[in-house]
């Protein structure tokens, strides 16, 4: 092993798009790491709209602006249902809504993302106070700590997690760049499958391991990608 | 620099825009040096241009920026947005942070302020701003756990809805959360909520005390004595 910055970029983990979302099957319930299409992982995306899977439980905090990032798989009917805390800015959401063709469930962002860190380490839910006497709360259990009332919110799991990172190592060590961690941190823990797509691929050692963020262990497969009009 | 107070004009000249910065600068005088905030979209985005003189507060957008910033033409960048999905940046001192550390912020009482619209405000401080069953459904993004997370949450809104009262004896509209809302700041008044239901602590001298009332469904206690908002 090396741990100098011009070695290869080589590895085993390293797939093509096509790879990649071979691993997403029709029926299954997918994370998809992103803030309105920020930190989304357009190519595979992309590659996940072009391989023709349909009837996903997708889980993502928001469906983005038409046209961009995690919005296509809405606008190409791929999804049967959908957890996200904002939906507003795509409106094909809410025409598929109200046809009975995609049932939705909204989720308080804050609690999504903790449903989902829950998912992902191990906890058997999430008590917090948002939502208490509000339609989330519907046929919820309440539980009082300490004089307090919480609200129990399950937590999240995928089947496939998709996320994004601008520079990835060849074991998967993930480095964030600006607003793109978002829901992506998170993601990266609670699925059976993690695929996460670089901007860059990098050699081992060209991100320290202080500025790990998502550790390698968590990512099953990498692909090559980014986003449009990135650099 | 901005004075921090705004013109007193009479009813006619009260259109959108002006309607718009009497509330975003009075709201501006609630905010605190060095205040930890987040700021719903909309109306609530134009407080810090009204900041008074030696005021800064640390803005938070929601999906992960501490210390936010604007961005200029040319700048933009697709890795680096604001809780609107808009172009932004993150100031020199700030930090960019997950999803689930940045509610940690919010939930977990680190947070000063947050300022947001409303749909309904109620006597009770119960908030509705996310849903109208039937015609809007947008979800409610971070505005319940910002409500129930942050010190003081303050709601920035017209009135009325085209005459309409908003402000009410009881939501009809699904809450957002219950007894969330510390104060109502509009283009008529400054309205704290208290145990003991509604005080109109300022008014915007072009309007009458009757005329407040008029416009609000809920029941008012007007303090005494009766501050100026501009």
């Amino acid at each position: 092993m090396t741990t100098t910055t011009d070695a290869p970029v080589t590895s085993h983990k390293l797939v093509s798009v096509a790879e990649a979302v071979a691993h997403v099957e029709s029926g299954m319930t997918v994370m998809i790491g992103g803030f309105m299409g920020c930190g989304n992982p357009h190519q595979v995306v992309e590659a996940l709209c072009a391989k023709g899977v349909t009837d996903l439980t997708l889980i993502a905090t928001d469906t983005s602006r038409p046209g961009y990032g995690v919005a296509k798989l809405v606008e190409q009917h791929r999804l049967r249902k959908l957890y996200a805390s904002h939906v507003g800015l795509n409106p094909a959401v809410a025409t598929q809504m109200n046809a009975g063709e995609l049932e939705v469930e909204l989720c308080p962002q804050g609690t999504l993302a903790e449903r989902i860190r829950a998912g992902g380490a191990g906890l058997g839910g999430v008590l917090t106070p948002t939502g208490l006497g509000t339609p989330v709360a519907d046929g919820k259990p309440t539980v009082e700590i300490d004089g307090r009332t919480f609200l129990l919110e399950k937590p999240l799991r995928a089947d496939v997690a998709l996320i994004s990172g601008y520079k990835i190592d060849v074991l998967g060590n993930v480095w964030y760049r600006g607003t793109t961690r978002n829901f992506n941190v998170v993601m990266a823990t609670a699925a059976d499958v993690v695929i996460a797509e670089a901007d860059h691929v990098v050699p081992l050692g060209a991100i320290p391991p202080e500025d790990v963020v998502t550790p390698g262990v968590l990512v099953d497969y990498i692909v090559e990608g980014g986003v449009p009009g990135g650099d | 620099m901005a004075t921090d107070r705004a013109p007193v004009l009479d009813k006619a000249s009260l259109d959108k825009g002006t309607i718009r910065e009497i509330i975003a600068r009075r709201v501006a005088r609630e905010l605190k040096d060095g205040d930890f905030v987040n700021l719903g979209i909309g109306l609530p985005t134009m407080i810090p241009d009204y900041l008074p003189d030696g005021v800064r507060v640390v803005l938070e957008a929601e999906n992960g920026i501490v210390l936010a910033g604007g961005c200029g033409a040319g700048e933009e960048s697709p890795y680096v947005v604001n809780a609107g999905g808009q172009p932004a940046s993150c100031q020199v001192g700030g930090a960019f942070i997950d999803s689930a550390t940045s509610f940690g912020l919010i939930r977990g009482g680190h947070m000063d302020a947050t300022v947001l619209g409303a749909l309904q405000v109620d006597q009770a401080g119960n908030l509705a701003n996310w849903i109208i069953p039937g015609k809007m459904v947008p979800g409610m993004g971070g505005a319940m756990d910002l409500v129930v997370g942050a010190k003081h949450v303050i709601v920035a809104m017209e009135h009325t809805q085209k005459g309409a009262p908003k402000i009410l004896p009881a939501c009809t509209l699904p809450l957002t959360a219950v007894a969330c809302v510390d104060l109502i700041v509009t283009e008529m008044g400054v309205i704290e909520v208290t145990p003991h239901g509604l005080v109109l602590t300022e008014i915007n001298p072009v309007f009458t005390v009757d005329e407040v009332c008029a416009a609000t469904a809920a029941e008012l206690t007007v303090a005494e004595p009766l501050g100026s908002m501009l």
